[in-house]
């Protein structure tokens, strides 16, 4: 693991980043805004499962509606992310605590929502309503609160 | 120009300013709260901006979106605003002298400006086309002019920290 990212960091992209005084901000800028994007998306529809926003909507009308700004936004994270990590992936990341658990949550945040999450929230009303559903919209927030706090955390660290 | 400074000068003597400023861990609680709140705030606003633009939720009335997000997007601003005035209590000369921080800060007017000529214009017509097809040109203007303003001003919010120009003060 240490030498891939000893490799990334010394990889054109990680250096084209880590040398130019505005790419490291500006895709850092990038990021932050996928971040209000994917708040956004994954949060209207945990807020449904629970009952707390349009509930003369079903939840798969709503969570077909929010759909393309989630997946978009996981995209526009990872095309904004990879640079970031590229710049300093060996002398920062690596050995970064925060990182570390940043990319646990994330891990087990991409697999829940997406092959958990949207399968119960496209599926029918019974199913979409339940307890269970509700619970997985709990999960479902905790997990990308994670992602994102530890995604903060990184700095401080 | 110079009563502000002095009064962020006053404010950032204050005990109250130092704590924050010194402390090791008040400082990254607040801010993660303000990053953690944008999600809440820009990113449920986002949805509103989008079906005023008639992007999303096409099918439910634009009267019914707004009155099932405004709790939301009112938690998710008191949290920013909570969070923001802190953060900038800690070091208000330091965010007063940075140019990005006076974008930011021009831009937040801005959007304010437009909430206001949306809700004295084309809003008082809202029953006219709560469900319409095709929303007005004055609201489809109103969401795309938020969202382009939000941008910014998370742009700018991030670049905040970055010394790239001397500070002004």
């Amino acid at each position: 693991m240490s030498a891939l990212f000893q490799w990334i960091e010394h990889s054109w992209l990680g250096v084209s980043v880590n040398g130019s005084l505005w790419a490291f901000a500006a895709f850092e800028a990038g990021h932050l805004l996928a971040l209000a994007v994917i708040g956004g998306a994954v949060l209207v529809v945990d807020l449904r499962t629970l009952g707390w926003v349009f509930r003369r909507q079903s939840v798969s009308e709503v969570a077909r509606e929010a759909r393309p700004w989630l997946v978009g936004s996981v995209i526009a994270m990872f095309l904004t992310g990879i640079p970031l990590l590229a710049s300093l992936a060996y002398s920062k990341y690596y050995f970064n605590e925060a990182f570390r658990l940043k990319m646990y949550f994330l891990f087990a945040a991409l697999i829940f929502t997406f092959a958990v999450r949207q399968r119960i929230a496209m599926s029918d009303d019974a199913r979409a309503n339940s307890r269970i559903a509700k619970v997985v919209a709990v999960v479902s927030v905790l997990l990308w609160s994670g992602v994102g706090i530890m995604g903060r955390g990184i700095g401080f660290y | 120009m110079a009563t502000l400074l002095s009064f962020c000068q006053w404010l950032g003597d204050t005990s109250f300013s130092i704590g924050i400023r010194e402390s090791t861990w008040t400082y990254p609680v607040i801010e993660s709260v303000h990053v953690l709140s944008l999600c809440v705030f820009v990113g449920l606003l986002l949805l509103w901006d989008l079906r005023l633009v008639g992007i999303t939720l096409r099918r439910v009335a634009v009267s019914e979106v707004w009155s099932w997000l405004i709790p939301w997007i009112t938690l998710g601003a008191v949290l920013m605003v909570i969070s923001g005035v802190l953060l900038f209590v800690s070091d208000p000369v330091k965010f007063y002298g940075n140019i990005f921080f006076r974008i930011k800060a021009f831009g937040l007017f801005l959007a304010l400006l437009n909430a206001i000529i949306f809700h004295l214009g084309v809003e008082r017509r809202l029953p006219e086309w709560d469900t319409a097809a095709v929303t007005p040109r004055g609201a489809r203007v109103a969401g795309a002019v938020s969202i382009g303003l939000w941008a910014v001003i998370v742009v700018t919010g991030r670049f905040v920290a970055y010394n790239w120009f001397p500070p002004l003060v």
